[in-house]
């Protein structure tokens, strides 16, 4: 589903350039349960946004589904992102002035679904992570673990591929924190890929895979044991 | 294209942000507001202008005499200068393809009785064709005829408040009336855009008056309509010979400038034509000023919308919108915004000038205050194109930031 060969990204600062990613090698399959751990700076979120599309890297080969991603202008790569990816962000994302509503069904707009089919899916989904009677309201009016959960109804709408979790827990208590988790347990269950990027041990604990990175290097790769669990 | 779904995201992105809305929208119905006034006051007071003329034709030349100031040829001054039937025949015979309407002028002041009402009136006893040159309106019956100039017809033309005075209500047509002595018949009634001085002169035959009053062959002044295909400056021109050659058949020196009087409405027109155009342009810079400065208004207003939303184009480029999408859905945003605020401006601005309407003729020389359809038109071109253009630049280069950078901002 998604593999990564020898990938480098660095940003320019002033006239310097950091060195973000020292050559990344990572093929995760499809239905895999993954998170990618490490302290901040170590160059975890700047994975998830290249594979997410929302940044290019520099060097390496990143195939996503098969398909070689290079050169994407910013069309191409609204498309892929619309067809391929959802994304749960650690602040949630959500629209302000949408509903709960309205913004899960906001990525089957872009997909040019009709606006009484779009509304329908989304309610099911809203459904889903158990937020219909809320579906009316605002995410203001939302707690956190709730605007989580629209969030998590928004990227799983449009049935992509491939869920991209960027701490997704950061914002929560511990107790919302594992409704969300299993709510990502049960998405994986029904056989989408999940990747998840996190410094919390006890999150990354709950996946199958954990990618451990320091300072732009993969440290280690390894199954957890619950994986024998699952089966 | 119709896209309900665009319309739905721009109408909620509008109503959940109102005061951005309400400001960017202010500026422009301001600017747009400030530009009608401002044109449809100077058309107004172009309307003034024209109205200063509107009694009598636009084509007029009026030749009058007087006293010489300056002795010519031998002569003294202070002689009376005298017109007379020859020279109104001179003038016909000489200049007559480039005149469109010619009449002879006596004035008198007479006093005229019916049954038993009576009072004095000022009298015109003109040829037919001074209807066309004093703009003369026959309210009933007729005007002064070519009969009524051969045969010397003891007829009279009063204007309406002349018969209101003599007769009320009650019909004027066809009654005998006392003029100093002299019995006419009433033949015409008339009014006159000139005001009400104008609607209490009577008029007669010129050839009856001068048969009656003096027995002689004098007349006052020479009226005549110039061929109005000509263009201003050769009325001018043509106005200027006609005064050169009276000059020399009157003798009257080439400066003497009481002696005789040639008033040409070409003269006029020009001067103010030359008014009224720097008066546009001063109003057209200004104007383009205002709207520029509205323009650059909802610009800096959607620059600042725009890096507000920043965040929200990232979430929206994350869920798969492609950059054509936000910019159209800006500039949809800002040109409806723009339109919108510009036509309550426009229709605020014509409101208050048709308020002002005519009650501003007296004190301000301003009549009928008023924005032509097509300086309507030009505005909302204007303000669409100027919504398009305030839109998209930011629009443009909001879609091109990076969503992973959008997304970041606050």
């Amino acid at each position: 589903m998604i593999e990564i060969k020898n990938l480098h990204k660095s940003y320019p600062i002033g006239k310097d350039s950091l060195h973000v990613l020292k050559g990344i090698d990572l093929h995760i399959k499809e239905g895999e349960f993954v998170s990618i751990m490490g302290s901040s700076g170590s160059g975890k979120s700047t994975l998830l946004n290249i594979v997410g599309l929302l940044d290019e890297h520099d060097e390496g080969d990143y195939y996503l589904n098969g398909q070689l991603i290079k050169n994407l202008n910013e069309k191409k790569a609204a498309i892929l992102r619309n067809k391929f990816l959802g994304f749960v962000f650690q602040s949630f994302n959500l629209i302000s002035y949408k509903t709960a509503l309205e913004n899960v069904a906001l990525p089957l707009y872009y997909k040019g679904m009709a606006r009484k089919e779009r509304l329908k899916v989304a309610m099911e989904y809203l459904d889903n992570v158990g937020l219909k009677p809320w579906a009316n309201h605002l995410p203001s009016e939302l707690s956190g673990g709730q605007k989580q959960r629209v969030a998590i109804a928004r990227a799983l709408v449009t049935k992509p591929k491939v869920v991209l979790a960027d701490e997704p827990t950061g914002a929560l208590d511990s107790t919302t924190s594992d409704s969300v988790m299993e709510l990502l347990k049960d998405i994986n269950d029904e056989g989408m890929t999940v990747f998840v990027i996190t410094h919390e041990e006890e999150i990354a604990a709950q996946t199958d895979r954990i990618v451990r990175l320091k300072d732009g290097v993969i440290i280690s790769d390894e199954l957890t044991r619950k994986q024998p669990q699952a089966v | 294209m119709f896209d309900l779904d665009r319309w739905r995201e721009i109408f909620q992105s509008i109503n959940k942000n109102k005061l951005r809305s309400v400001m960017s929208g202010f500026t422009v119905a301001f600017a747009i507001l400030l530009f009608t006034l401002l044109f449809g006051v100077v058309n107004g007071l172009s309307n003034s202008f024209k109205g200063a003329f509107v009694d009598d034709a636009q084509n007029s030349i009026f030749v009058r005499v007087g006293k010489t100031t300056k002795p010519y040829k031998g002569m003294q001054t202070g002689r009376n200068i005298q017109l007379k039937n020859k020279d109104y025949k001179f003038v016909k015979e000489t200049y007559e393809n480039k005149i469109q309407h010619l009449t002879a002028r006596i004035y008198k002041s007479v006093n005229i009785s019916y049954k038993n009402k009576q009072d004095n009136y000022s009298l015109r006893a003109v040829h037919p064709d001074h209807l066309f040159l004093e703009k003369t309106i026959i309210d009933e019956g007729r005007y002064i005829n070519e009969r009524d100039i051969r045969e010397k017809t003891k007829v009279i033309v009063i204007g309406r408040l002349v018969k209101e005075d003599l007769f009320g209500k009650k019909p004027a047509l066809g009654k005998r009336v006392n003029v100093n002595g002299i019995t006419y018949q009433v033949v015409g009634v008339f009014s006159d855009d000139g005001g009400d001085n104008e609607e209490r002169l009577t008029y007669m035959p010129v050839t009856t008056a001068q048969m009656l009053y003096g027995n002689n062959d004098h007349i006052s002044q020479i009226n005549l309509g110039y061929d109005p295909k000509l263009s201003l400056d050769q009325a001018i021109a043509f106005g200027n010979k006609i005064e050169r050659d009276l000059r020399k058949r009157l003798d009257i020196h080439p400066d003497d400038q009481a002696a005789i009087r040639v008033m040409n409405m070409a003269e006029l027109n020009k001067g103010v034509g030359i008014f009224m155009l720097a008066l546009y342009f001063i109003v057209i810079f200004v104007g383009s000023g205002t709207l520029i400065a509205g323009i650059i208004g909802i610009s800096n207003i959607m620059i600042f919308v725009i890096k507000e939303r920043t965040k929200e184009f990232g979430i929206r480029k994350a869920l798969g919108a492609q950059p054509a999408s936000i910019i159209g859905m800006v500039v949809q945003e800002s040109v409806l915004i723009t339109t919108i605020a510009g036509y309550l401006g426009l229709s605020l601005g014509t409101y208050i000038l048709s308020l002002i309407g005519d009650s501003w003729e007296e004190d301000y020389f301003i009549t009928d205050p008023s924005v032509s359809p097509g300086i309507v038109i030009g505005a909302t071109i204007t303000l669409i194109l100027s919504g398009l253009i305030a839109g998209f630049v930011p629009a443009k280069r909001a879609a091109r930031i990076k969503p992973i950078v959008a997304l970041r901002a606050d």
